[in-house]
């Protein structure tokens, strides 16, 4: 195989202020190779190189403890050189708990996926966000089983079409959606919960800052910090590689609403973050029309 | 950090000793849920692992408990975790696994028969998997092997279990707990600890083969082969004890509290005369099929006394190799909560079980179960056809 040069890249550490902006190639050193196994359009790649950003911007490498789950994702536990524990389907944050436990001044973090920690091990994260571990769990959210080629999983919003829900996810038969972050920011164990997304350079760039928050969370040990990072996956939503990111946010995105739901011991809900949502990007719009966008 | 030694004889509880016999082995982490017979060997963690520096915690599940104990291995830590069968099998999965990631688990089984001897000899679990399986007959023998535990399970990265049961657990015995040195054992290169990350030689402690790019790649058959090349080495680690055998014409084979029993009841009718011998396996994995075959050279019949409703014997057949018939002469039995072992286990039902099997009579019936005999109905005697086409 050969290694496909990473640069140029789009600067994502920014929302762009005249428009996207290329700049220097910048590989994080966590990744030990630019491969991923993954599909063209897959999101995941970028939510984890939105951690690695996370940990190397807070200088936290020679500690960072990852315990990963099973998906997609699972193969970036080869790709980035990061000490791992392997999980069981389900089970990262009591793995998790027990590496934390053992190594309290270690950066614990989870890697899951909906199908992983939603469905599968619902109830480990749960109790982990309540018994408030100093840890940091991070799910990345395409409300798909993609690994075993496109079924519904607990995040699949109403009217999705996935392997064993032709028609669309109907919530007389297969019930509804969990909002996980919704949930998880009303356990008193829980110090921060954001989501995020990763469908554009802006929301890529809002997404790193809430990795980097959780992580600051876990390190003032104020409890359980949570980030859910919502993925493009157009292999397993059956639609074309381009279309990915249109589809997250007219569809996952507009069921899973991106914002901070706890923090500084606010919560937030659903509601309140999507009317945020909709102020910003009149805001946003505003500053357009004015000529740019300001900093 | 302190070491909790009781360096002098004290009555004790079997749990409270198996787990002052852990912390002396250096483990520090445990995670349980509550299950009777197993509950007093949390109890004891959650009120002495704190002062010895350790943590323990009540999970809330046992597939949790077995993910925090999962995780706290990884660090290098001793760690455990424990249940009785039905939360054993709640565990099973990540039981396989650990074995696939190397994990030095160590398990309390505190049984509530022997009914689960297969499980933890065969497993539950999915793929080639093996733990080594400790089965002490008391609270003495279990201080000693709860350390051994702790050492086979570094030793060979590879996950033990005690094998005991309500009596081992809640018997109070006169032992002191002391520490049993062993041979020293190699730095856990293997473990993580985060120190590594970012410097190209960070670590993987995972059971699907794979490891980081530039490492030493396994994949997953390649991984399950390696760990069953492996169990050829531990299974030199079988132990077994046997008493009376040198001219015995009869042999009972029994394993863990009831073995203590046999071993009592063999004597007495060594006393009168009969040539009757006894072995107890103490792993049951790996089977001391050696030390079995060696102790029933001489007996033209053997015997599996265990409660169950058979179990250990197939085993015990595996290791005779047809050189005598075996017998099962054990049979169920529990108390009245379903917890505890039964009036079975009895020095006089025992002693008049072996002498059955020694004269080449019946076994006499299982006091209790009486009017627990199965009767088939008509339609169950009936053939089934065959439906091979």
């Amino acid at each position: 195989m050969s290694t496909i040069p990473l640069g140029p890249v789009l600067d994502t550490a920014h929302a762009p202020g005249d428009g996207a902006r290329v700049v220097e190639p910048k590989t994080p050193a966590l990744l030990l190779t630019n491969h991923h196994h993954l599909c063209p359009g897959c999101g995941e790649p970028l939510a984890i190189r939105a951690i690695a950003e996370a940990i190397e911007d807070l200088g936290l490498v020679d500690t960072a403890v990852c315990a990963l789950g099973i998906g997609c994702y699972t193969s970036f536990g080869s790709t980035v050189d990061i000490d791992l524990v392997q999980c069981l389907h389900g089970r990262a944050p009591s793995v998790a708990t027990g590496v934390k436990r053992m190594l309290p001044d270690a950066t614990v973090f989870t890697l899951q996926g909906d199908g992983d920690m939603v469905n599968e091990g619902l109830q480990e994260v749960l109790h982990t966000a309540a018994r408030g571990e100093s840890l940091t769990a991070v799910l990345v959210n395409n409300g798909v089983f993609g690994e075993t080629g496109g079924h519904m999983t607990a995040t699949s919003v109403l009217g999705q079409r996935t392997k064993n829900t032709i028609e669309g996810r109907d919530a007389e038969y297969h019930g509804y959606p969990i909002l996980i972050g919704d949930l998880i920011a009303q356990l008193e164990g829980a110090a921060y919960v954001a989501r995020g997304s990763v469908h554009n350079a802006g929301a890529v760039a809002r997404t790193t800052k809430m990795v980097r928050r959780a992580f600051e969370t876990q390190r003032r040990r104020e409890g359980f910090s949570f980030v859910e990072i919502l993925t493009m996956c157009p292999t397993g939503w059956f639609i074309p590689t381009g279309e990915g990111p249109d589809y997250l946010a007219s569809t996952l995105g507009e069921v899973h609403i991106m914002g901070e739901l706890k923090a500084d011991g606010q919560i937030r809900t659903t509601e309140e973050l999507h009317a945020e949502n909709v102020r910003k990007a009149a805001e946003l719009e505003a500053q357009l029309a004015r000529g740019g966008l300001e900093d | 950090m302190t070491t909790t030694t009781t360096p002098t004889r004290a009555l004790m509880e079997g749990s409270e000793a198996l787990v002052r016999a852990a912390i002396l082995a250096d483990c520090r982490f445990f995670a349980g849920y509550p299950m009777t017979p197993f509950t007093e060997v949390l109890e004891h963690f959650a009120a002495l692992l704190p002062d010895a520096g350790g943590v323990c915690i009540n999970a809330e599940s046992e597939i949790e408990a077995v993910g925090m104990a999962w995780g706290a291995v990884a660090t290098g830590a001793r760690a455990a975790t424990g249940s009785t069968g039905q939360g054993l099998a709640l565990m099973q999965e990540s039981f396989s696994e650990a074995t696939l990631a190397e994990l030095p688990l160590v398990i309390f089984n505190m049984s509530r028969s022997q009914g689960d001897y297969f499980q933890a000899t065969r497993g539950g679990g999915h793929g080639d998997y093996r733990h080594i399986v400790l089965a002490p007959q008391d609270v003495r023998e279990g201080v000693a092997l709860v350390q051994l535990a702790f050492h086979l399970a570094d030793k060979w990265r590879n996950p033990v279990m005690i094998y005991g049961d309500y009596l081992l657990a809640h018997t109070q015995e006169a032992v002191s707990v002391e520490r049993v040195e062993f041979p020293p054992l190699p730095e856990k290169e293997w473990a993580v600890d985060g120190s590594r990350s970012g410097t190209g030689r960070s670590r993987s402690v995972t059971p699907l083969g794979v490891t980081k790019v530039g490492q030493r790649h396994f994949g997953q058959e390649g991984k399950a082969q390696y760990i069953a090349t492996k169990m050829a080495y531990v299974e030199r680690e079988a132990r077994a004890e046997s008493g009376f055998c040198d001219d015995a014409e009869t042999v009972v084979v029994a394993f863990g509290s009831p073995a203590k029993f046999v071993k009592y009841a063999v004597a007495q009718l060594r006393d009168e005369g009969l040539r009757v011998g006894w072995v107890r396996p103490i792993t049951l994995w790996p089977f001391p099929v050696d030390a079995v075959r060696a102790a029933t050279r001489t007996a033209r019949i053997v015997g599996s006394f265990e409660i169950s409703s058979g179990q250990l014997v197939d085993d015990v057949r595996i290791a005779v190799a047809g050189a005598a018939p075996v017998e099962f002469i054990g049979g169920v039995s529990s108390d009245h909560s379903g917890f505890g072992l039964g009036r079975l286990l009895d020095v006089d039902e025992v002693r008049e079980r072996i002498r059955a099997l020694h004269e080449g009579r019946p076994q006499p019936p299982v006091p209790g179960y009486e009017e627990f005999t199965y009767e088939p109905a008509p339609h169950q005697l009936a053939p089934t056809p065959e439906v091979t086409p």
